[in-house]
């Protein structure tokens, strides 16, 4: 037994070897090592992890169950709360939410939730456990559109209340941003993003793909020629920014958005896809949000030398520790205080590089942190042959232009209830980013969620 | 799977196809476009929409050989279902927001390049559904790859056939036609719409500019998702960057900068090269060139 003020570690795959394939990094406990970090929950009464939760998984409950053996009785329990409980394991931000709240990690280092919660969802994946359904049907429609967290999260809960479900997804492959966003080495979309859809499924819920909402069909028209009885809008926040600086139309300029759907959803990392994508030599990530790692490492993987070009500081950056950590150990260059000011590009129109501008941190800002200024006279320019923005994605129009009667803000989000999903038009619920513009997996499940509490005392009425 | 009705050959590396796909049918609109997947491993390829049947739920495709993905898409035409057809995507020409009075008021010029033909048939159909029968400027290399002229003919005003080679119609590029009716033969348009490759538009764009006639174009540039979600098809319109997914695919033709659309056009062409290379050399593709990895 190790000192219970420390993590049980997690096998990782070595750095080196992993910047050269798409293989998950984070290779996630045993049961004899879980069964260890398990033994680390003090089991608190008042239990300030389940609080931390956006989908208040009953985090002692399973881990006490985790820790007699149990796994499958583990499983049932977090398969209460959460839909997706192998892809929270892997990518929520536990050390913000339920581990940030946790006891253990007063004197030191919280219990490892998230990567107990990942142990339990793959052993029942692996022995073929699904969740329970009990609910008997109830004979009332309701449409999701769009099957990303939110939307699956939702989906998932009306259908274990006995409704009848049918999610719309605007892609050929379901998933949302767990397909086309988050890359292979972080989330294997076969043996993990595929089997909770499956599970989803399994639960009686119908997924319709290729149906652009807003194109194929719209939301009046689902409710007044389609019959369904109620709407969740979870169609994210798809639209990349794009900074506005002089060349960026160049050949080479992508958003991480592009970048990421050719080697995620089209798999063009792969040498026999039919998709191409950018071989580069040099690469510079603009952004420090997680897309941004996950671009960047996406980019190492396939050859590249590759630099996140970030006007802050490395205290600034908005991706998650584990991600700067593990982007690091695989060799990505980071430019901090670094902001590009024009993209240079060839006769023929391809990038060469980028000028850029050293930067120093001023006064705090509206957000709280500080606002970087430029050094004067620091300008230098950046080989590259292919650069990434990733400044942050804003919702897609296409559904909010299309539908009477529903509400959006000066940032084109849809306006909805937080704690129950309802917007301005009746029977339409919305959340995750299509309503707080780009956040996290999370954030969208626990807005799913509520949701489907608002829509479930909706349509009790 | 979207079952494949019927397939027919237009020309040596063209290919038309009317594939069941009732959610793209039900309410399509001339101008609209829809991507397809070929099967599971398949890249997603726009095709603009050529015809629909709504009673049916049927749509229309026309697709031309320019890489190993619609080579291999429109290959002895075997193929029996598409694996994925979404849509419609994009917005719907303009002409369709137009009143029949308003319609009725101007003459319109078709200038339709190659493949161009496709996506301007469903807008001249549309035109005639409503009393209004456009001109059509057909061009193509040669006579062999002149496609869909009976068709026009039958919904078209005055349809003028020219080929690069002169093996067809009459002898030279579009532009020269356009030039020829409206300076020799009399003719007066207040409308063009164009439709072919960007270098077509471009030179059709520029003769209008000097005739004085409002030109629209339809780009096709390179796409993924074309929901918005990527913006690969950026392009830049009168110093504004749009997405030609979602704010097109029609432009004012007079404020696109095509110089560079052509540029983004050539992005994966030395990749799709050797992709074509090696699905026509098959097993003896040994790749001792040197060049391919």
């Amino acid at each position: 037994m190790g000192d219970v003020n420390v993590k049980v570690p997690v096998r990782e795959q070595d750095a080196k070897e992993r910047a050269t394939n798409f293989k998950e990094v984070c290779l996630g406990y045993n049961q004899e090592e879980a069964q260890e970090e398990a033994s680390r929950c003090l089991n608190c009464k008042n239990a300030r992890c389940i609080l931390g939760c956006p989908v208040a998984i009953n985090i002692p409950g399973f881990i006490q169950e985790v820790k007699a053996g149990n796994i499958e009785k583990a499983y049932q329990i977090i398969s209460e709360s959460s839909a997706l409980p192998a892809v929270c394991g892997r990518v929520c931000p536990q050390e913000t939410q339920c581990e940030g709240q946790c006891v253990r990690g007063i004197k030191g280092e919280a219990v490892s939730i998230g990567k107990l919660e990942r142990f339990v969802a793959d052993w029942a994946s692996e022995h073929g456990i699904k969740p329970e359904v009990t609910a008997e049907k109830k004979g009332k429609k309701v449409a999701v559109i769009g099957s990303g967290p939110s939307g699956l999260t939702c989906a998932g809960d009306l259908a274990k209340m006995g409704y009848n479900v049918t999610i719309f997804e605007a892609l050929h492959e379901p998933g949302g941003v767990l397909v086309y966003g988050i890359p292979e080495f972080r989330l294997p979309k076969t043996d993990v993003v595929a089997k909770e859809i499956e599970n989803v499924r399994s639960l009686g819920v119908k997924i319709e793909t290729n149906v652009v909402i807003g194109k194929s069909i719209t939301i009046d028209e689902l409710i007044e020629e389609e019959g369904f009885d109620a709407v969740f809008v979870g169609s994210g926040a798809g639209l990349p920014k794009f900074m506005g600086i002089p060349g960026e139309n160049a050949n080479g300029v992508f958003s991480a958005n592009e970048y990421l759907t050719r080697s995620n959803l089209m798999k063009s990392f792969r040498e026999d896809s039919n998709t191409p994508i950018m071989k580069s030599k040099k690469v510079a990530v603009v952004g420090g949000g997680n897309v941004a790692m996950d671009a960047a490492r996406t980019a190492l993987r396939l050859g590249a030398e590759v630099h996140i070009v970030y006007r802050r500081s490395e205290e600034e950056l908005p991706a998650r520790v584990e991600e700067v950590h593990h982007a690091k150990e695989e060799g990505i260059i980071f430019d901090l205080l670094t902001n590009p000011t024009e993209i240079l590009s060839d006769e023929k129109g391809w990038v060469t590089g980028m000028k850029c501008v050293r930067m120093e941190l001023g006064e705090p800002d509206e957000s709280g942190r500080r606002r970087p200024v430029v050094v004067p006279g620091s300008e230098f320019v950046l080989e590259a042959d292919t650069v990434i923005m990733s400044l942050g994605t804003s919702p897609n129009p296409l559904i909010s232009s299309t539908t009477k009667g529903l509400e959006v803000n000066k940032y084109k989000c849809i306006v909805a209830s937080e704690e129950n999903g309802a917007t301005s038009k009746e029977g339409v619920y919305a959340g995750g980013d299509a309503v707080t513009g780009a956040a996290t997996v999370i954030l969208a499940m626990g807005a799913g969620k509520a949701a489907a509490k608002g829509i479930h005392e909706f349509l009790s009425k | 799977m979207y079952r494949i009705v019927k397939k027919t050959q237009l020309a040596n590396s063209i290919a038309l196809m009317e594939t069941e796909a009732p959610m793209v049918a039900r309410g399509c609109q001339p101008g609209q476009f829809v991507i397809v997947r070929m099967d599971e491993d398949g890249e997603r390829i726009p095709l603009t929409i050529c015809d629909y049947d709504r009673e049916k739920g049927t749509v229309t495709l026309v697709i031309q050989v320019v890489g190993a993905e619609t080579r291999r898409m429109t290959k002895d035409l075997k193929l029996e279902a598409f694996h994925d057809v979404v849509g419609p995507l994009g917005c719907p020409s303009e002409l369709v927001e137009k009143t029949d009075e308003e319609l009725k008021a101007m003459k319109i010029v078709f200038v339709a390049g190659g493949l161009g033909t496709a996506p301007v048939y469903p807008q001249v159909k549309y035109l005639h559904s409503r009393g209004i029968d456009a001109d059509v400027i057909i061009g193509a290399k040669t006579k062999d790859i002149v496609i869909l002229e009976e068709e026009m003919k039958a919904v078209a005003g005055n349809v003028y056939v020219t080929t690069d080679d002169g093996s067809y119609g009459r002898s030279g590029m579009v532009t020269q036609t356009l030039q020829d009716l409206v300076e020799k033969e009399g003719k007066h348009y207040d409308l063009c719409v164009a439709i072919g490759p960007m270098i077509m538009m471009k030179f059709v764009c520029k003769l209008t500019e000097t005739l004085n006639i409002p030109t629209i174009v339809s780009m096709n540039p390179i796409m993924v998702d074309g929901t918005g979600m990527c913006g690969a098809c950026r392009i830049t319109v009168d110093g504004q960057v749009k997405f030609a997914c979602v704010d097109g695919p029609e432009f004012d033709g007079h404020k696109v900068n095509f110089d560079e659309a052509m540029r983004r056009t050539q992005l994966y062409k030395t990749q799709e090269g050797r992709a074509m290379l090696a699905l026509e050399e098959g097993d003896t593709h040994h790749g001792g060139c040197g060049n391919c990895e």
